[in-house]
């Protein structure tokens, strides 16, 4: 081979290693920076009295005695922000009628769900705010609440916003063939099931939190912010606070998970950004973890009638279904409510062909907590409506589960092509995935020590699911319906006088490994060793702008940014080296932290030019105007998403006597494209599986039928612990792909898998 | 509101003496009065394990106990074990087998495998996995942490 080496083969080749974090150590040690440790001069502290009722009209609010409490800075009502901080609405026009109403930080005049904040106190402690919530008298006449999603659109049922008419948020049908002549012909079984899936949320283990810095004299607010994406929350502060875009600097140190739960909009945290300018001092909110519970939001929520149609010899020939999605009791801001439910339309069924398709979703408002997009938004009902029907039409005609599989995954040299919604793929692997995972598994050997199993009444089952996940989305998905949130992210590098690179990216770190990535596909693709690549990420004054890190995009957007700037600045370094060295850039290369020839023989190492560009210009001849730093930004530009694809399955244990279910051993075959550093994504989903299994076996919020939370505690709520957890196998396609992105998914979710489980 | 007790006590090697309110917790009074914020507080309810911390060698829960009750002990936290290398071979582990995301649980659940450790804990994954059970973890599927406690048991044993 001549020419310079390809970025994958050369000696910096670090995108595919198993590369440790380089933040590992700082966390380990203790040093991290989450919000609740950061200390301010003159910081205050937020407590909020929340509403105990589902559902109930505020007749008055008696503060006096709280005011007036030891330590107490402030005391704000709903209707005193509301004097400062414009209300939102969480609707976008691409999500074509659906509606909501205006929030305001604190609930005005009605409380909609237990655990809304009603009255703020900010005091010089966190527990003297909390002594002061004591001393508030809030005087409320309880309403009926509409709290069952089945009964919410019944007439009689209470109405939670009036100016509504009815708790109809939104809904969508969608139609393709026609799905009762596929089910009525001759030779096709229809197999029917009702499918409920529970509320769950994210129980971060760093509950939501965030400290509020206002500087009069700059007209300048600060926010240390445990989130996801920095720069569409700078337009929310700006746009609610009425404060210049550029005068909003939004920080993201440390955070300490966030799986979708630290991208919204949440009151308390308005709140406390409102008190901070009214304040003109800091003021922190940290929630405590029955806070976190009460208003963190919630998932899923959704009741599901579905029927599948087959024929005798297999053929999938349609789906139809009705999915009931409650969201509580305003859609969410500004992602919205609707987009899980949209989701379930869209991806049904998506890794099979079939030609009929008939999808009815219906979004309704209900006094509970909100509903939003948590990990793996819809995939998980989407999928588990899917191979929870196929299994029932294994059963139906007698064929092995995985046999009917074979016949109607869409084959690997099928694409490009389209689902049966419309929805277009490229580049997917479905068979040989299942073909992976059944080999991984030893599917025939499982299958006959389940027969013998059960002669000793031994219950096990095994389980599969073919999904498809949404990644890397394009303006499509929010963009264009009017949000503030942006589907490019920017990337970049810069050449510092010792011959590091610096890189900043506007996508951000929550755990997963972003900065670990971003310095991966720096070091390799410009040419340095990865200790030498400093990584700033999570800080609007500092790095790109750009969307942040969720929906699988931070490594197929930012990464390919990273990879294009560093791109770049290897052609803009190599540029001034053969100026310097009188000779021609095509002969030279980057590697190890030296401009080289093609053979890798050191001409001139990175220090001497970069200190030579920097300290003594005069060497260099006049007309030449060194560049040592690059930024690219990209976009997702030829399709609304990339999808990605996987094969999983779960062996269980079922007690027949108590119902309790063990999860004895879990395989996942994952394509993600190219794996840029496997250490990560292996641990990545096996996080994603868990978090599948707890929303299958475990987590719940239970709600009484008049809208109380019920296990509203880390002791009730059942969070997977390591010893119920099975040992998780992983392995990975990587399909070539025709289009540019690096890494065409990312690393979420996994937890589609748990749902559709056949015993 | 609430009364003030004198305290003193050793907290990673160094002495401290505070007046604290009675009220106040072990794990507030760390992070709050000496900026020890490698214990992180998770649900304050003994449950979740962020804030698991050493008291006079024991593993204790910093959200289960007062301020007050730490009087006349010797507490060591996350910075205490970095800076003396009582988990300098956990750290390596827990880095080489990616045994932690986000990193908020990573403190409270070296507390607790160096407990498992320091007990003589044998290489039994579901020994391991028993232990730490106390701690929970959103971002691992947990087998990277158990895989790291197990390569330093089995090191340590050669």
């Amino acid at each position: 081979m001549t020419g310079p080496a390809h970025i994958f083969d050369k000696p910096n080749r670090y995108i595919g290693k198993p590369e440790p974090r380089a933040d590992a150590a700082r966390l380990l040690q203790g040093r991290g920076i989450y919000v609740d440790d950061q200390k301010l001069p003159r910081m205050v502290h937020a407590a909020f009295v929340r509403s105990p009722h589902a559902h109930a009209t505020i007749l008055s609010i008696n503060a006096e005695e709280a005011r007036a409490a030891t330590g107490v800075v402030a005391v704000y009502s709903g209707e005193d922000l509301a004097k400062h901080v414009t209300p939102y609405v969480g609707t976008l026009t691409h999500l074509a009628g659906l509606r909501s109403m205006p929030q305001h930080p604190l609930a005005v005049g009605v409380a909609r769900w237990q655990g809304e904040p009603v009255v703020m106190i900010v005091a010089t402690s966190r527990a003297l705010a909390e002594d002061a919530c004591e001393l508030v008298y809030v005087d409320y006449a309880e309403l009926p609440a509409a709290v069952d999603s089945e009964t919410a659109l019944d007439t009689g049922a209470p109405i939670i916003h009036s100016e509504l008419g009815s708790n109809l948020a939104w809904e969508r049908d969608v139609v393709v063939g026609d799905i009762d002549a596929a089910f009525a012909a001759p030779d096709v079984h229809v197999v029917e099931r009702q499918f409920r899936f529970g509320r769950h949320t994210g129980v971060t283990l760093e509950t939501r939190g965030t400290v509020c810095d206002y500087d009069p004299s700059e007209d300048q607010l600060t926010v240390y912010y445990s989130g996801q994406a920095p720069h569409m929350m700078q337009v929310i502060f700006s746009k609610h606070l009425d404060l210049p875009e550029e005068n909003i600097r939004v920080i993201s140190n440390d955070v300490g998970g966030s799986f979708g739960i630290k991208i919204h909009t949440y009151g308390d945290e308005i709140a406390t950004a409102a008190a901070a300018k009214l304040l003109k001092r800091p003021v922190k909110f940290i929630a405590d973890r029955f806070e976190s519970f009460l208003t963190d939001i919630h998932a899923r929520d959704h009741i599901v009638r579905a029927k599948m149609g087959v024929t005798e010899a297999g053929k999938i020939v349609g789906i139809d279904f009705d999915d009931l999605t409650g969201i509580g009791p305003f859609s969410m801001y500004p992602r919205t409510s609707a987009i899980e439910c949209n989701q379930v339309l869209n991806l049904t069924g998506a890794p099979y062909v079939m030609e009929n398709y008939r999808a009815k979703g219906r979004v309704v408002f209900q006094n509970k907590t909100l509903m939003c997009q948590y990990r793996a938004v819809g995939h998980p009902i989407a999928m588990a409506i899917a191979d929870g029907l196929l299994e029932d039409a294994a059963r139906k005609i007698g064929m092995d589960p995985v046999a009917l599989r074979e016949i109607n995954l869409m084959a690997d040299d099928s694409y490009p092509r389209t689902s049966a919604t419309g929805m277009k793929l490229d580049d997917l692997s479905h068979k040989r995935a299942l073909r992976k995972l059944t080999d991984l598994m030893n599917y025939d050997g499982l299958r006959a020590r389940q027969t013998l199993a059960r002669k000793k009444g031994i219950y096990r089952g095994i389980g599969f699911v073919s999904m498809v996940e949404v990644t890397n989305p394009s303006p499509m998905f929010y963009g264009i319906g009017g949000a503030p949130i942006a589907s490019q992210d920017g990337a970049t590098v810069r050449l510092d006088a010792g011959g590091a690179l610096h890189v900043s990216s506007s996508i951000t770190e929550q755990g997963q490994g972003t900065n670990a990535i971003l310095a991966q596909i720096a070091a390799g693709v410009f040419g340095v060793d990865l200790n030498r690549v400093k990584v700033t990420t999570g800080d609007t004054a500092t790095t790109p702008y750009g969307g942040g890190t969720w929906a699988s995009r931070g490594a197929g957007i930012g990464g390919e940014a990273m990879l294009q700037a560093a791109q770049a600045l290897k052609d803009q370094v190599l540029e001034v080296a053969g100026v310097m060295l009188q000779t021609g850039v095509e002969t030279l290369d980057i590697q190890s932290g030296a401009v080289t020839d093609i053979d890798g023989s050191v001409r001139l190492t990175l220090a001497d030019l970069a200190r030579t560009v920097y300290y003594r210009g005069n060497e260099l001849p006049n007309d030449l105007n060194p560049e040592l730093i690059a930024t690219r930004h990209y976009r997702v530009t030829d399709f609304p998403f990339v999808f990605t694809n996987g094969a999983m399955a779960a062996h269980v244990e079922v007690d027949i006597e108590t119902g309790f279910v063990k999860v004895l051993h879990f395989w996942a075959v994952e394509d993600c494209g190219r794996v840029i550093n496997p250490l990560l994504v292996d641990e990545q989903i096996r996080g994603g599986v868990v978090q599948g299994i707890g929303g299958a076996l475990y987590e719940e919020c239970h709600y009484s039928p008049d809208g109380q939370f019920l296990n509203a505690t880390m002791a009730d709520y059942m969070v997977p612990m390591a010893s119920e957890m099975p040992e998780i196998t992983i392995a990975h396609i990587e399909t070539p792909i025709r289009h540019p992105y690096l890494a065409r998914k990312a690393r979420e979710r996994r937890e589609q898998a748990e749902r559709p489980r056949r015993y | 509101m609430s009364r003030y007790i004198d305290i003193s006590l050793r907290v990673n090697g160094e002495d401290v003496r505070a007046t604290v309110p009675s009220r106040l917790n072990l794990v507030d009074f760390l992070r709050e009065e000496l900026s020890l914020t490698g214990s992180h507080v998770g649900c304050e309810h003994g449950v979740c394990g962020a804030c698991t911390l050493t008291v006079n060698g024991d593993t204790v829960r910093g959200c289960l106990m007062l301020a007050a009750q730490a009087d006349g002990k010797e507490i060591t936290t996350i910075e205490g074990l970095a800076e003396n290398g009582q988990s300098a071979q956990l750290q390596a582990a827990f880095t080489k087998h990616n045994a932690l995301q986000c990193g908020f649980c990573t403190p409270g659940m070296l507390a607790s495998a160096l407990g498992y450790l320091n007990t003589g804990g044998s290489a039994d994954r579901d020994a391991i996995r028993q232990h730490i059970s106390g701690n929970y973890c959103r971002c691992t599927g947990y087998q990277s942490i158990v895989n790291a406690i197990c390569d330093v048991i089995e090191e340590t044993s050669i």
